[in-house]
């Protein structure tokens, strides 16, 4: 961002929202609702009150410039989806990025130039796409409100109930009121980029872990070292700030999440954090695919992105629930998890052998996040009042109501997902 | 591990005082803060020893983040209380948002705890039959040089039974009082009834086996030595210790609406009502829960409603997962979800395993809802109003009495308790995979984002899709509420003393 005109961004990037926080899928800069591929898409300033936190490991604070940060999550390729921003909202985006350094030029290419590949990224439900959502909750709506909801005669009649809703589904769908439109497939360069992709990764960790195994001793050694003399920096957050993220949620069962941060000085801790960030991202591409990453399920999307040569790190996401719950999430079902990345960054709550403790000590972890989170300016969300658990039962449903047969069992537990 | 100061500590943390049939709280606001100091000074709160025979009155006292900034005390004292105190219930849009506190909710309908009607202090006066008039009188004269009052919250005896009908107050965590369980940070397999002190009182472990912060003074500041040392911190005075959050709301039940409205689903049939009932409840009117309890030997009878027997306690849902006994949305479900840390299964260590990474199907579909230990709350609260037979509110034409619930809560973490369970467990339409929903009794009913009504309450059924009622109506509504501190009996000395 331009010094000097970060005021001036704030209020414009104000004038997108419906609601503090909350965009409205019409504004006149970017009209986010008339991208159907967008599932979620932010604007944050990357005001970052923590720089300071270096001088406990005696360095100088870094001069750094405030970013400004444009993250989507789309369907299909993201090049594409760019350039169907660039296209069709290209004005509002100028008068946004007309506050940046060095905008100039043809506006397509200036955002590639600027495009920053995550080093993580999870996909709570890879494939599922934005019109599928819609289709599906359009879908639950009408067969809820037309089931028979009296206890069946016998279970036989489930399969009578079913057929009555496939039929009623049907006519919806001849009557214009009701589209399922079937999935496309998936491009064959994505499946086979995945599973080359799975090939080499298991490869190499089969290379790398004779000398991991070799090298472990030494590594623990390091590792204890440095977790009991880490600084803590674990402060309450200041009350203001504090306020000002509050105000931005809790409109919808979902929220946004946006931190930032440094990452510890020195070699070790850069490593470690590579190669974690390496395998999650390996984990998520691989294996959290299908509405969980490990006990949480309420995650929509998570990225962890890489800053200024990998000494500071953003982590964003988009998750069902309040804030409350989410951290009780992150400290009950996956403080293991959080402990393996963030305990990289500086001022950590203390771990114990990289997953113990850290995390679990609740108010040093609730206080370092809070202190690290960011306001996100402007939100997008584009099935708002759906959480992930409705968009799986939609799913369900919809899987059910296409399958031809079903054990009467089966028809049972169908119409009770209605 | 020093043995617990039950003498520090006030009596409303241990004994919800239910042979102390008469009850008022006063709500208060400083005048004079040398007066009210002088006063707060040589009242005495009833502790929690226990006495044979038990007292027959008893004064607790509590003061909100306002209250000790008008005694004098400085910033950085009250700061380091947790944040939600400080800011208040109704401190701020978001907080009520969170809470459901909107529509006729709203803390700008209240008729206290807002704006200019916020007490700095509280006064509970608890006494046997016949005992509170003498005793409110003695208060109000001696306190009313020092304080205002702004508010008197009455009670009435129902007898055990809050306003709807239901025997109420079943469901309490038991404290840890003798310090058994190790403070430790360990994970629990099985939902048990027993919480560490520090869930509820602050300078002892909690669930995590940590301390919860709080103000821990430099001991320059308490030079005369009145307050505890911190047994985390033991160079430093603990103003926490020994005391508790009380949270206080006052709920108006609308008593005909709540029957008018089940009698209109059943159409009338009186036994269906109270089945309906029940299933929005999670209990029977005389608060049999309707899971299997695991020592149904004794069978209660239904005179001895103001002790419900001790069975009515001891059940889970691990063997009601769908909800066809106790609907998942019902309100004593949503309140307490009596889960474990862990999704239940059995096996060796890479069974752990699968379910610590997610990746058993069944196991995730149990593990929507955060562990039960660590959202519990003790609650004192109190009827106040005419109770109302279910003939009369059947009967009833006016639309609404004023009667309800003075709902009193004992935490030590607001965040993670109080507003936890208000927000994400009760008011949450979300909840345990639920949609369209909120709690069937305290639900405010306002639609969610993206139009999806949450006044419907769906009760599941063996036999076929679940049966589901809409368009509940508002049965409560909040007239008023404060997040407020329960010192211990030395810190409200220490709070009341000039250098304070």
């Amino acid at each position: 961002m331009t010094a000097g005109r970060e005021r001036e961004l704030r209020e414009l990037l104000a004038s997108m929202n419906a609601s503090p926080g909350w965009a409205d899928p019409r504004n006149a800069l970017v009209p986010f609702g008339d991208f159907p591929q967008l599932h979620f898409a932010r604007l944050v300033m990357l005001v970052d009150s923590t720089l300071a936190d270096v001088q406990a490991y005696g360095l100088p604070p870094p001069r750094l410039p405030v970013y400004l940060a444009f993250i989507g999550d789309c369907d299909g390729s993201a090049p594409a989806c760019l350039a169907d921003l660039a296209r069709r909202a290209g004005d509002g985006l100028r008068a946004i990025f007309a506050h940046c350094e060095g905008f100039q030029g043809e506006l397509l290419a200036w955002m590639r130039s600027r495009d920053q590949r995550p080093a993580a990224c999870y996909t709570n439900w890879v494939g599922r796409t934005v019109l599928q959502i819609r289709e599906e909750a359009a879908l639950q709506q009408l067969l809820s409100a037309q089931v028979n909801r009296t206890p069946l005669m016998s279970i036989a009649e489930a399969q009578q109930r079913r057929r009555g809703l496939r039929h009623y589904a049907q006519s919806q769908i001849a009557a214009g009121r009701l589209r399922l439109t079937s999935a496309s497939p998936t491009p064959l360069g994505w499946w086979l980029a995945k599973v080359f992709n799975a090939i080499g990764m298991v490869l190499a960790g089969v290379v790398a872990l004779p000398f991991l195994i070799a090298l472990l001793p030494f590594l623990a050694i390091r590792l204890r070292t440095l977790e009991t003399t880490d600084p803590e920096i674990c402060p309450p957050p200041d009350p203001q700030a504090l306020l000002e993220l509050q105000q931005l949620e809790d409109y919808d069962v979902t929220n946004q999440y946006t931190a930032l941060g440094s990452v510890k000085p020195g070699l070790f801790r850069r490593w470690l954090m590579t190669v974690v960030l390496t395998a999650i991202q390996f984990t998520c591409r691989h294996i959290f695919t299908r509405g969980y990453l490990a006990r949480v399920q309420t995650i929509h999307f998570a990225r962890w992105l890489y800053l200024d040569q990998k000494t500071r790190m953003l982590f964003t996401s988009n998750y069902d629930g309040g804030h409350q719950n989410y951290m009780d999430d992150f400290i009950n079902k996956v403080a293991w998890g959080l402990n393996l990345v963030f305990s990289n960054g500086i001022g950590w709550p203390q771990t114990a052998w990289l997953i113990r403790r850290g995390a679990r000590r609740e108010h040093r972890f609730k206080y370092f996040q809070r202190r690290h989170q960011i306001p996100t300016q402007v939100w997008y969300k584009a099935y708002p009042g759906l959480t992930l658990i409705d968009l799986e039962r939609n799913a369900r449903i919809r899987a059910g109501l296409e399958r031809n047969r079903m054990s009467d069992r089966e028809a049972l537990a169908w119409l009770q997902l209605l | 591990m020093s043995r617990v100061e039950l003498d520090d500590i006030q009596g409303l943390v241990r004994f919800a005082y239910k042979n102390l049939t008469e009850a008022v709280f006063l709500l208060l606001q400083v005048r004079d803060a040398v007066a009210a100091r002088a006063w707060l000074a040589q009242v005495a709160p009833a502790n929690a020893v226990s006495r044979i025979p038990p007292p027959s009155t008893a004064v607790q006292i509590a003061l909100t983040s306002q209250g000790l900034r008008a005694l004098g005390i400085d910033a950085d004292t009250i700061n380091a209380f947790s944040s939600e105190f400080v800011a208040g219930m109704a401190g701020d849009s978001s907080r009520s948002r969170r809470l459901g506190d909107l529509g006729s909710s709203d803390p700008s309908q209240w008729q206290w705890g807002a704006s200019d009607r916020l007490p700095d202090a509280a006064v509970l006066l608890y006494a046997a039959p016949g005992r509170l008039e003498d005793l409110q009188r003695t208060i109000e004269t001696q306190c009313s040089s020092g304080f205002q009052i702004i508010e008197r919250l009455a009670t009435s005896d129902m007898g055990g039974r809050e306003p709807f009908g239901f025997v109420d107050g079943i469901s309490q965590p038991e404290l840890d009082w003798d310090r058994k369980r190790p403070a430790q940070d360990s994970t629990q397999l099985t939902y048990i009834n027993l919480s560490c002190l520090g869930e509820f009182l602050l300078g002892y472990p909690n669930e995590y086996g940590l301390y919860t912060p709080r103000p821990l003074l430099a001991p320059s500041k308490d030079r005369l030595g009145i307050l505890p040392r911190a047994e985390d911190a033991t160079d430093c005075a603990d103003l926490g210790r020994n005391g508790s959050y009380l949270v206080i709301r006052q709920l108006r039940q609308n008593v005909p609406a709540f029957w008018q409205a089940l009698d209109q689903y059943v159409r009338g049939v009186a036994a269906d009502r109270d089945l309906l009932a029940a299933a929005l409840v999670g209990r029977t009117l005389s608060g049999e829960p309707l899971e299997p309890v695991q020592d149904a030997a004794s069978e209660s009878s239904a005179t001895s409603v103001t002790v419900p027997p001790p069975q009515f306690n001891a059940f889970d849902y691990r063997s009601d997962p769908q909800g066809t006994r106790c609907p998942l949305g019902a309100h004593v479900r949503r309140a307490n979800p009596r889960n474990a840390d862990f999704p239940p299964g059995s096996g060796p260590i890479l069974s752990r395993l699968a379910r610590t990474l997610g990746l058993n199907a069944t196991a995730r579909t149990l593990d929507l809802e955060a562990s039960t230990r660590f959202h519990r709350l003790l609650r004192r609260g109190r009827e106040y109003g005419v109770s109302m037979t279910t003939a009369e509110a059947l009967a009833s034409q006016s639309d609404v009495r004023d009667q309800g619930l003075q709902f009193i809560c004992l935490n030590a973490n607001l965040q993670r308790q109080f507003e936890f369970v208000q927000s994400a467990w009760l008011m949450g339409s979300k909840f345990d995979g639920l949609h369209d929903e909120s709690d069937p009794l305290l639900g405010n009913r306002i639609a969610d984002k993206g139009g999806l009504s949450t006044d419907n309450l769906s009760l599941p059924q063996a036999d076929g899709p679940c049966r589901r009622l809409t368009s509940l109506p508002q049965f409560i509504t909040v007239l008023g509420g404060a997040y407020l501190f329960l010192p211990g009996i030395r810190a409200l000395r220490f709070l009341s003393s000039a250098h304070a």
